[in-house]
């Protein structure tokens, strides 16, 4: 057990998987001899060499081409897309192939493939370095889209990720690379993909979050209990897809109230889809309209006014009152 | 500061064997068995044939779109030859006459081609991916294939399809360029064959050929006459035992055509002329070589006939069990299979949903 950021979990999670599996292979643009632009491949090409860390050509849609053309042979590749605004040059074979692949060929092949790419604002970046776009993957259907929330998830949804038959698009938030420090076990830990996890319970509003919204989202939960002796009960959805809304749809029953939350986009972000499903499953049980925080459905702003893009604290905050005022 | 001549020594070979008139050239005559050579003619007319039925068969309404192969058969056929079977084969999908000869069955072929995905067909020996639509997108996957088998240890090779029309898409010169970085044995088979739909090569680039390509990414490339199967045979061979024996990737241009059209949803009479097709016509792979299997007496007008008639047969009983077959397909249920290894909870409910609305004889896609 050691106290590590999440970037130096993930890296935990890539070394012990490739020292248990050699069909584990980690490529991509700068993650051997430079570690990955944010280190979190940092050491694995000192260990297992180059045949098993591959930095290869500037060229996403090959980097993803060849993970998949390797994963029908049998390999397990870990791709890295230095970042997701770069994934939109790889996005045809996502869509065309990895996706697909086990459905064309009828279960004769299936894509065990992860792409790692760090995704959201909040750091003060470049244009294309800072969007939220998990919604493209979330739709498409074959593949999966995992956001974690923290270090230890991070950490054991990546095995988990790198475990599973189908390919896997594992957005990692750079704003909680090392945005803070948990105990993380020594020993392997996985997460089932496809299950929100309950981070709170509470019997006033259920507020949905994930990946990088969901401290903001507590902080607000804590605020409510403190100043309005709210309970709210808090869920991380961990997979955006295949959403499970099982967990999500009790607690409503139980809440009558619910914001989700994230910094994607608004409009047919996430969010939509979690409020269709609550809107078909629990629509009786709703007290109040349930209340969307996200991005605005606008490109992020230059980063000198991403804070007013991105949803704070406050604005959750208030989300939540004019819920539980209806 | 000068300013001077950077040589690149790279050559382009360009392989002509067996000439559109027939006539051979010795010297160049690749050995090759009289078993494979009857092999390679079989599967040629077996191609053909069954492309223009398969034509007759869409005209009738009996199968859907579907992209013809005549013209193309020598330059598939001459490089497939070369795999074993724990090679890789991976396609484009103008591939039919490369597919049969992986043993894909021409029932199977015309169920795909009616729209049933039970038509897919590739067993667990068999080491091939399915078709893929997007241009040049495949081209990649060969590269992955072709390393993870190096990988592994094996000499497996992978081979690749693809057009002219693909060389001008990104994931062409990515594949390339990732082959040659890595060393991967693939044998990158170019189909050039004059038209992509209505654009023709000359639109497609102002390279002198597409061969040439390779050497910008320091990989061989050769032009073959593609429709001479000897030359196709010898280049393919020749880089078949490169990827093998760990020296990497090549490029081969087989120069061929597209007699037919692009796919039976096009009418390639918008944009091209019946002189070209007439003058492309002599060329075809086919007679020339029938003439050379007569030639070295490994052919008769009766064997060929002979060949025709079980080949006729043959195709006809495929249409038969095929059409027998798509009678008794079941209701629609098995669209959710292979999304996921595992089902999601959704998706069991929407495929619960469709079973229901079955059931209730509404039709399928009827939310009335």
């Amino acid at each position: 057990m050691a106290k590590m950021t999440m970037v130096q979990a993930l890296n935990l999670a890539l070394q012990q998987e490739m020292e248990k599996d050699d069909s584990v292979i980690v490529l991509g643009e700068d993650v051997g001899v430079d570690g990955g632009v944010f280190r979190v491949t940092d050491g694995l090409i000192n260990q297992f060499g180059d045949q098993r860390v591959l930095d290869t050509p500037l060229a996403e849609s090959a980097i993803v081409g060849m993970s998949i053309g390797m994963a029908a042979y049998g390999l397990k590749p870990v791709c890295e897309i230095q970042f997701s605004g770069f994934s939109y040059q790889n996005f045809h074979q996502i869509e065309n192939h990895a996706a697909r692949l086990r459905w064309r060929s009828q279960g004769r092949f299936h894509v065990p493939m992860v792409l790692r790419t760090p995704y959201g604002g909040g750091v003060r970046a470049l244009e294309h370095h800072s969007e939220s776009r998990e919604a493209y993957w979330a739709h498409t259907p074959g593949l999966k889209m995992v956001i974690p929330s923290g270090p230890r998830n991070a950490r054991s949804l990546l095995v988990s990720a790198i475990q599973d038959p189908d390919p896997v698009i594992f957005y990692e938030s750079k704003a909680l690379y090392r945005a803070f420090r948990e105990e993380v076990p020594d020993a392997e830990e996985t997460l089932p993909i496809g299950k929100p996890q309950l981070l709170k319970e509470g019997a006033d509003l259920t507020m949905i979050s994930y990946g990088a919204m969901m401290r903001p989202t507590l902080e607000a939960a804590g605020e409510l209990k403190d100043k309005d002796g709210i309970e709210a009960e808090v869920i991380d959805l961990l997979t955006i897809s295949p959403l499970d809304e099982e967990i999500l749809v009790q607690s409503v029953k139980k809440t009558g109230r619910a914001v989700v939350i994230h910094e994607a986009p608004r409009s047919f972000g996430p969010g939509a889809e979690v409020v269709s499903r609550l809107v078909e499953k629990a629509f009786y049980y709703l007290e109040a309209p349930i209340e969307r925080v996200a991005g605005f459905d606008i490109i992020i702003p230059s980063f000198s006014r991403e804070k007013a893009y991105l949803p704070s604290f406050e604005r959750i905050l208030r989300a939540a009152r004019k819920v539980l005022a209806a | 500061m000068p300013r001077k001549k950077i040589t690149i020594s790279e050559k382009v070979e360009y392989l002509s064997i067996l000439n559109e008139k027939g006539q051979l050239d010795k010297k160049l005559e690749p050995d090759i068995g009289e078993d494979v050579l009857l092999k390679l003619h079989r599967f040629m007319v077996l191609a053909r044939k069954f492309d223009e039925r398969l034509l007759n068969l869409q005209r009738q309404g009996r199968i859907g779109t579907f992209p013809p192969i005549k013209g193309q058969e020598a330059a598939q056929l001459g490089t497939i030859a070369h795999l074993r079977a724990s090679d890789w084969m991976v396609p484009a999908f103008r591939e039919t006459a490369a597919e049969l000869w992986r043993g894909k069955s021409l029932e199977n072929i015309i169920i795909y081609n009616n729209g049933f995905a039970e038509g897919v067909d590739i067993p667990e020996d068999r080491n091939d991916l399915p078709i893929s639509v997007p241009v040049g997108s495949q081209i990649i996957h060969a590269v992955g294939l072709g390393w993870a088998a190096k990988y592994r240890q094996k000499d497996d090779v992978a081979m690749t399809f693809f057009g002219d029309g693909a060389t001008s898409e990104g994931d062409f010169h990515e594949g390339l360029n990732f082959a040659a970085v890595f060393q991967a044995p693939v044998v990158f088979v170019c189909q050039n064959n004059h038209w992509a739909i209505s654009m023709p090569l000359s639109k497609q680039t102002r390279s002198k050929t597409l061969a040439q390509k390779a050497i910008a990414y320091g990989m061989p490339g050769i032009q073959v006459d593609g429709n001479d199967i000897l030359a196709v045979f010898s280049a393919a061979q020749e880089a078949v035992q490169r990827a093998r024996s760990g020296d990497g990737p090549t490029l081969i241009e087989c120069v061929t055509y597209r007699l037919m059209m692009h796919t039976t949803a096009d009418d390639p009479k918008r944009y091209r002329t019946d002189e070209e097709v007439e003058k492309w016509s002599k060329r075809d792979p086919l007679p020339r070589f029938q003439k050379y299997l007569m030639d070295k007496g490994l052919l008769s007008e009766d064997k060929l006939n002979e060949i025709e008639s079980q080949i006729m047969e043959e195709i006809q009983a495929a249409v038969e069990g095929a059409e027998k077959q798509m009678a008794a397909f079941g209701d629609p249920m098995d669209m959710f299979d292979h999304a996921y290894a595992e089902m999601p909870p959704y998706l069991k409910e929407q495929k619960a949903d469709l079973a229901r609305e079955l059931s209730e004889g509404g039709e399928e896609g009827d939310h009335g």
